[in-house]
């Protein structure tokens, strides 16, 4: 399993002005690893994914990447709500200077893996909150990034949609094993998806308990309501409380 | 057959819903119409003695002598004309203007600070005080004209642009950053297309301002062709109420019809993504 290390965090800390966001944070992410990061909210959870995407320099330590080609998922949706289902998913081609026929047909694969083949040419106007997020995660899909970053994607969406969405993500990665590290504030989801887990104290933000997950990929949405699921969840809750 | 029968009845249905729905959008206005000829009719008859009715005149002499009379029509009509091409000119620089001078300060924070104090000062200045001077700069043609124009329909246009540039979702803007887009990039793909609902609310705004202000310039200027303000002063002069409110009816028209072209024209081209510019009657 000793795969090459898509993100590494040396030793990283994060200031804005006289405010320390981010005490030393080391942490290395493989291909094929699925790290969840818990935390209080204003932990500096998504000063982490912003410092991994290189929006924002680091004021000690470094951040190293293997590759540029990086998805990031905001909290939100995000589409441009004047562009079509396809139109926002071909987006990201037209900025990188892929060609308009080799973007419609990456944008024909990451719709479908996304079950938005028939909303193609719908505007975002005309779409529910799930429906949105995946063309969001769709959009992400089409350069077909080594690392994912995910800032707690699902946050805004009702408890259906976001277990529907929780199980696709968990086929999606099952299937293309790429590297993400996930910011959640559900322990649920957050367990769910992991093949790794880190809790991360309240500010300024450390890296305070991992664990290790060892459902195999691909998982079924039941193994939720397997006793140990239950256990390794509480130890999570439990590690999260104490570092809040 | 029975199918066919069964289309039929979803057509005629559908035409009445349509007939319904145009009756719900044009009734209540008609209503309200009638109700202020009705006042109108009430204070021309009963309130007024008859030697002051020409303050007033019933509406059917305004139809008869505003109206119906050719030469007085022509002259309103050619007045209607002018003022319009006046306004539209004065629009279309004020939008190419403001439109330019938005982009620029959405650019950079210190030119938004540099140039948006004169934005201001242009919503600000007294125009009546500026028509005499821009006649000694220009004359009293067609450019002091559309100057005035420009000058009153710039703000809203500069204002709604700038704001819709800079309301562009900040994480669209680190989106573009992550995959290293330049400016112009930026510009084009995110803040222009984010902007355009306001920038349709801004032309809306302006058009009726430019309406305005091409008959304020005309009726300053008082020389020339005459546009709809020379009608205005050379009617109220000769006390003729009739011609003078025919004249009005014509401003008021020219300024709901560009206000409703822009509306027209802004549901038409953001109406099916932005909710402010929806069609009402799909909410």
């Amino acid at each position: 399993m000793a795969l090459d290390p898509v993100i590494a965090f040396a030793e990283v800390t994060k200031s804005f002005g006289s405010i320390d966001a981010l005490d030393p944070i080391r942490l290395t992410i493989r291909k094929g690893e699925f790290v969840s990061l818990v935390g209080p909210s204003g932990c500096g959870k998504s000063t982490v994914l912003r410092l991994g995407s290189g929006l924002i320099e680091p004021t000690e330590g470094t951040v190293s990447r293997t590759s540029d080609n990086v998805g990031y998922i905001f909290q939100e949706p995000t589409l441009m709500p004047w562009r079509t289902v396809e139109q926002n998913v071909t987006f990201l081609g037209e900025l990188d200077g892929m060609s308009r026929q080799e973007a419609r047909q990456r944008a024909d694969e990451v719709l479908s893996l996304v079950g938005l083949e028939e909303f193609r040419s719908h505007y975002p106007l005309a779409l529910s909150g799930g429906m949105k997020m995946r063309t969001s995660i769709a959009r992400s899909m089409l350069l077909d990034p080594d690392l994912f970053l995910f800032d707690e994607p699902f946050g805004a969406l009702d408890q259906i949609s976001r277990a529907r969405l929780n199980a696709e993500l968990c086929a999606l990665f099952s299937e293309r094993r790429f590297a993400a590290l996930f910011v959640t504030h559900s322990v649920d989801e957050a367990v769910f998806l992991a093949s790794r887990l880190l809790v991360m104290s309240k500010r300024p933000g450390r890296l305070v308990a991992e664990f290790e997950i060892p459902y195999p990929f691909p998982r079924q949405p039941e193994i939720r309501y397997e006793p140990e699921f239950a256990v390794l969840a509480g130890q999570v809750a439990a590690a999260l409380a104490d570092a809040s | 057959m029975s199918d066919r029968t069964g289309e039929t009845a979803v057509t005629s249905r559908r035409r009445l819903a349509a007939t319904r729905e145009f009756l719900g959008v044009a009734v209540p206005p008609a209503l309200v119409a009638l109700g202020i000829i009705l006042l109108w009719y009430g204070i021309t008859f009963f309130v007024l003695q008859p030697d002051r009715r020409f303050l007033l005149p019933p509406p059917h002499e305004i139809v008869q002598e505003g109206i119906l009379d050719g030469e007085v029509l022509a002259e309103i009509m050619g007045g209607l004309y002018r003022t319009a091409m006046v306004a539209g000119l004065g629009l279309v620089i004020a939008f190419a203007l403001g439109f330019s001078m938005a982009l620029v300060m959405s650019q950079a924070k210190w030119i938004e600070r540099s140039l948006y104090p004169w934005a201001v000062v242009c919503q600000t200045v007294p125009i009546l005080a500026l028509v005499p001077l821009l006649g000694f700069w220009f004359g009293f043609g067609l450019m002091s004209r559309v100057t005035v124009c420009v000058i009153i329909a710039l703000f809203p246009i500069i204002i709604n642009s700038l704001t819709g540039l800079q309301g562009a979702d900040p994480r669209l803007h680190d989106l573009l950053t992550l995959h290293n887009a330049g400016r112009w990039t930026r510009a084009l793909k995110l803040q222009v297309p984010a902007a355009r609902p306001l920038i349709f609310t801004g032309l809306r705004t302006s058009a009726g301002l430019s309406v305005i202000g091409a008959i304020v310039g005309d009726f300053f200027f008082g020389r020339g062709q005459p546009g709809l303000g020379i009608l205005l002063d050379r009617y109220s002069r000769r006390l003729r109420s009739e011609e003078l409110l025919a004249a009005v009816i014509a401003a008021c028209l020219l300024g709901v019809v560009a206000f409703w072209i822009f509306g027209v024209l802004g549901r038409r081209a953001v109406g099916h993504w932005d909710p402010s510019w929806a069609d009402e009657r799909k909410k």
